[in-house]
């Protein structure tokens, strides 16, 4: 086969991934209802917060972190969890035996988590802003969206290194991932600034890619600044994301050798 | 007007494939026929197992000590065999004899400790992406997205393997028709279906990709006798027309005489003796001796319930 039927193969391959998971969205539509609600109704109940304060920037400042950090975390939750959900499933076995590259297998999932993290995220956003009268007029939306691709990068390498945890251990990986996630929630600024944070904690945020995407964002959105004005944190999350892309899928063609050799995909059998 | 060609021309065939959306599937089909044909011209066999040995530790083992590892048992034990292209080559064994671990390390799921595996002449540890091209596989328990339907997830399976929804379609609903599967439940979500319809959708959604290597692991388990001739009968046909290779597992006897053009015995991870259904009734004890006499004395566990009045 030519290099151009393979990767018109491949790509059909990755969109059967983004399918799948799109028909098991729509099978459980009234499930998907009421995470909608929790994280727009959590969204709202953060920006009350500063509607407390009487100030308005604050309200913003909130609502920002709480859309962004829900569009990352489905982002990581959805492409690390794709693994620990299909061997549950009991089709893991089924999928490695597929004639499918695992690179395609995993941007097939990061695509859907793509779309179906920016969906909620825009629904998020639009109910928060009629909820609190937020104004954007004064927002940078190319800024925003440029910051809003690159950040997708080092999250989805985040992703691929922890998606091999439940290979590894099948009832540990999955309780290690929410825990990893949770460190980078506690770390990287999401409803306050860094600096609040006890001294020895802050060189974590340093390392996390989320401290610069919400920085990033904030920027763009609150200050209406230009991607020159950025240009910093984006090179730091094009770096992390060209690192921790192929590490990630270093990580995870690892733990997958290792998994066929001591029998680890097997449930059962 | 009468006189002009109006044939398409090849190029227009090929546009008419891409069109379509089948065009990937029918190159990688084409680009296999090619490597089965010369692989055939070559006199290499369809699987050839070499001196396979797998273990894995065993389950109540202890460690000794906390940098020692859990002893280990052989699940296979130096096993050698060679299955010919075209042929149905079955084992049979008790639970735990060591079948799926086989079947597991043939699909690339899982790799050898010791010992080669060849598929059409390619290494299943050297080039595992080669070998899933030509392989498919029937599990005991048919593995599904359980709240989707059978067409949804035939469409999927059908996305993996580089067939177009609309090939794919053409082929299971055949498939199935053939295996007596009424195509009207393909809708219904596989969690509604009985253990014997989800194992014909299984067997369709493997079919489908014609594998020159079919892979078939207790693939009657749960079916009703009727269902379970209707998919003996395409299991034989799609080697009488597709040339298609078979490697099966099963406890069922009857299956394994009814389909196997040749029978290995698998006990405690090594093969006990191999050979057509009616070399091993002939050798362990000749008229009257059923496979499952071969098979019990064989495996070293003759049935003593009708001495003990069970």
């Amino acid at each position: 086969m030519t290099i151009k039927v393979r990767a018109l193969r491949e790509f059909w391959c990755s969109i059967g991934f983004a399918e799948r998971n799109f028909m098991l969205v729509k099978r459980y539509a009234g499930w998907e209802a009421v995470f909608l609600t929790y994280t727009v109704v959590s969204a709202l109940t953060i920006g009350l917060i500063g509607v407390g304060t009487g100030d308005q920037q604050l309200v913003l400042f909130l609502v920002i972190g709480a859309v962004l950090w829900g569009y990352l975390s489905i982002l990581f939750h959805e492409v690390s969890e794709c693994i620990a959900w299909e061997r549950g499933e009991g089709t893991l076995e089924y999928t490695f035996m597929a004639p499918v590259k695992r690179f395609t297998q995993l941007m097939g999932n990061a695509l859907y988590a793509i779309t179906y993290g920016l969906g909620r995220a825009a629904v998020q956003l639009l109910v928060c802003a009629l909820f609190f009268g937020i104004s954007l007029a004064g927002a940078n939306f190319l800024t925003a969206a440029v910051v809003l691709v690159v950040s997708s990068l080092p999250f989805l390498g985040l992703g691929l290194a922890c998606a091999v945890l439940p290979l590894l251990s099948r009832e540990r990986g999955s309780q290690a991932t929410h825990i990893f996630q949770a460190s980078i929630l506690l770390v990287s600024g999401v409803y306050y600034d860094v600096s609040v944070l006890p001294s020895w904690l802050r060189p974590f945020s340093v390392v996390s890619p989320a401290t610069y995407t919400l920085r990033a964002m904030r920027a763009a959105v609150m200050d209406g600044v230009g991607l020159a004005d950025v240009g910093n944190e984006l090179l730091i999350l094009v770096i992390s994301g060209v690192v921790l892309i192929p590490v990630g899928f270093a990580c995870f063609v690892l733990g997958e050798r290792w998994a066929k050799k001591t029998g680890k995909l097997k449930i059962e059998g | 007007m009468s006189g002009k060609n109006i044939a398409p021309t090849r190029d227009e065939k090929e546009g008419l494939k891409m069109a379509a959306g089948t065009y990937e599937r029918v190159e990688l089909e084409r680009e296999l026929d090619g490597f089965l044909a010369e692989a055939m011209n070559d006199g290499r066999p369809a699987l050839k197992v070499e001196a396979l040995t797998k273990r894995f530790p065993r389950p109540e083992g202890k460690r000794r000590g906390f940098w020692r590892r859990r002893p280990k048992f052989a699940a296979l034990a130096a096993v050698t065999f060679t299955v010919e292209k075209g042929e149905i080559f079955g084992f049979i064994g008790m639970n735990g004899s060591g079948k799926s671990t086989l079947i597991r390390i043939v699909s690339t799921l899982l790799m050898p400790d010791e010992g080669q595996v060849e598929v059409f002449g390619v290494d299943v540890e050297g080039n595992p992406a080669r070998v899933r091209e030509l392989i498919n596989r029937v599990a005991v328990d048919a593995a599904f997205f359980k709240v989707l339907s059978g067409s949804e997830n035939l469409r999927y399976a059908a996305r993996l393997y580089g067939l177009s929804p609309r090939l794919a379609r053409e082929r299971y609903d055949g498939l199935l028709t053939r295996i007596g599967f009424d195509p009207k439940r393909l809708s219904d979500q596989i969690k509604s279906l009985s253990r014997g319809e989800r194992q014909k959708v299984a067997a369709a959604r493997a079919l489908m990709t014609a594998p020159a290597l079919l892979l078939l692991d207790e693939p009657t388990t749960g079916l009703d006798p009727r269902s379970k001739r209707e998919v003996q009968r395409v299991i034989r046909e799609m080697r009488e027309e597709e040339g298609t290779t078979v490697l099966l597992t099963t406890h069922d006897m009857e299956e394994a005489e009814r389909l196997c053009d040749r029978v290995g015995i698998l006990h405690e991870g090594r093969i006990v003796t191999i050979g057509t259904p009616a070399e091993l009734t002939a050798r362990a004890g000749g008229a009257g001796t059923t496979l499952e006499d071969a098979f019990l004395k064989f495996t070293g566990a003759e049935w003593l319930g009708d001495e003990n009045g069970a």
